[in-house]
């Protein structure tokens, strides 16, 4: 089990309390949990990644093990403590300001 | 006895404004999806309780709701806005080809007769259509595969298809506007479409009498008499009595033809609604005083409607989506502020009040009048 921890409108929108875990077959990378998670959860389809181009949105990032995972190709595994469930992956909303 | 539900969507949610025919006491629900921007919400007329929200935010994107109890409740629908074939460029605000590119659902128009159907207008702007109740959206490509597309600049707030006008007396014929490339007209039910600008005038672009080019803000027509329109244009108020084939402005008398919203009453195909703003520079209303303007003679004679609006120190501004009519008798008409006011009249606009005061910004108000 993968346990992936959501901005709070992502849980909002999915309708979920804490956090979301998915089941990811290895290797467990960025794209694979966001590939389960989509697939779990349809709302979120979209709102993390592009539907079109499969781009991360810009004002979100993944972070692990204090580490920032963001930039990488979809396959970058994921650190082991992730794939074996004793770390969550973050999604993480910018701190932006605005309206 | 009658009802009418208002449907409001802010810079931060929407809300569900609720009363009797009186419309003297009302109900406010919400924040829907609060923190979220709601660029527009809207009702089926073939099924009332059947509504759709545009749900969009910064870090998320794009989402689509859709309601079957009118609005009580919710459930995501589909929101892949993918364009048909390849995209092509329009073009940008320094003059070079741009890549089209999905930004956001700016309105939404259900089908007139069917509850599933529904349009969509996007920035940057194309025309997209549901048949399944939101489950999934194919584009109407011909739009933006127009010959002129790729001379197509964006205005100030993006390239946004923004009104979508369904004409109920011929199946098939449809109305869009786009900011900045102008009004187009398909009576194919958007399989090919032609440019409907003629008449408008507009300083600001290097030909004012172009064939697209023009910041066209809204249009509005009376279900009765379709092939009237009237323009609130970035600058100029403007009537077709031709389906657009020809524009003559009717601005006369208007303190300022600058302006978003524009609606017709919902029994007097001559009445017409505008909210004059200064400048489009300045984005608020002339002198500090919040007035709507109506004329009963299809324009050029405007009078002031000021009874329970803000007189002095108002700077508010009222976008184009939002303003729109009841179908009671008085007809109601409604407009929301980006100050967060909601304001009604029961009367055709003699006598205002606010529904409610402080609210997020107000994006768009729509009415639906219920049995």
């Amino acid at each position: 089990m993968i346990r992936v921890i959501l901005p709070a409108h992502l849980r909002t929108l999915a309708r979920v309390d804490g956090e979301v875990k998915v089941d990811v077959a290895a290797p467990v990378t960025v794209g694979a949990v966001l590939d389960a998670l989509e697939a779990a959860y349809p709302m979120l389809r979209g709102t993390i990644r592009d539907q079109v181009t499969r781009q991360r949105r810009d004002f979100l990032r993944f972070f692990a093990c204090e580490q920032d995972l963001s930039h990488g190709p979809p396959d970058t595994p994921l650190p082991e403590a992730v794939a074996a469930g004793a770390e969550p992956l973050l999604v993480i909303g910018a701190m932006a300001g605005g309206g | 006895m009658s009802r009418v539900r208002v449907l409001v969507g802010t810079r931060k949610g929407a809300f569900v404004l609720t009363s009797d025919g009186k419309r003297d006491r009302w109900d406010v629900s919400g924040p829907h999806f609060g923190g979220w921007e709601i660029y527009h919400l809207k009702g089926s007329p073939a099924d009332p309780n059947r509504l759709y929200a545009s749900q969009s935010s910064g870090w998320f994107g794009q989402v689509i709701q859709r309601s079957n109890d009118g609005g009580k409740t919710w459930e995501s629908a589909g929101n892949k806005f993918a364009y048909d074939g390849p995209t092509g460029t329009h073009l940008w605000y320094d003059g070079t080809p741009h890549p089209w590119g999905f930004a956001r659902v700016w309105h939404l128009e259900p089908s007139l007769s069917d509850p599933d159907t529904v349009y969509a207008g996007v920035e940057d702007a194309a025309l997209f259509r549901t048949t399944d109740g939101g489950q999934s959206w194919q584009e109407l490509p011909g739009l933006r595969n127009h010959a002129s597309a790729s001379f197509w600049q964006p205005g100030a707030g993006g390239m946004c298809l923004h009104t979508i006008l369904l004409d109920p007396s011929r199946p098939g014929r449809m109305f869009v506007a786009i900011s900045a490339a102008g009004a187009f007209r398909s009576d194919d039910a958007g399989k090919t479409w032609r440019p409907v600008n003629r008449g408008l005038r507009s300083e600001n672009i290097p030909d004012p009498t172009a064939e697209v080019g023009h910041c066209v803000h809204h249009i509005a027509m009376h279900r009765s008499r379709p092939g009237v329109l009237f323009m609130q244009k970035h600058w100029d108020v403007m009537r077709s009595d031709d389906a657009g084939d020809s524009w003559r402005e009717v601005s006369g008398g208007l303190p300022s033809d600058f302006g978003f919203p524009i609606d017709v009453h919902a029994h007097e195909p001559e009445t017409v609604y505008v909210v004059p703003i200064k400048s489009d520079s300045e984005h608020y209303p002339p002198d500090g005083k919040l007035r709507v303007y109506r004329s009963r003679t299809g324009g050029n004679e405007w009078e002031a409607l000021t009874n329970g609006l803000p007189q002095r120190h108002c700077y508010v501004n009222v976008l184009r989506d939002a303003m729109a009519v009841d179908s009671l008798d008085p007809c109601g008409v409604y407009f929301g502020t980006t100050g967060g006011q909601v304001y009604a009249s029961a009367d055709g606009g003699d006598r205002w009040a606010p529904i409610v005061r402080d609210l997020p910004s107000v994006v768009s108000v729509e009415v639906q009048t219920l049995p």
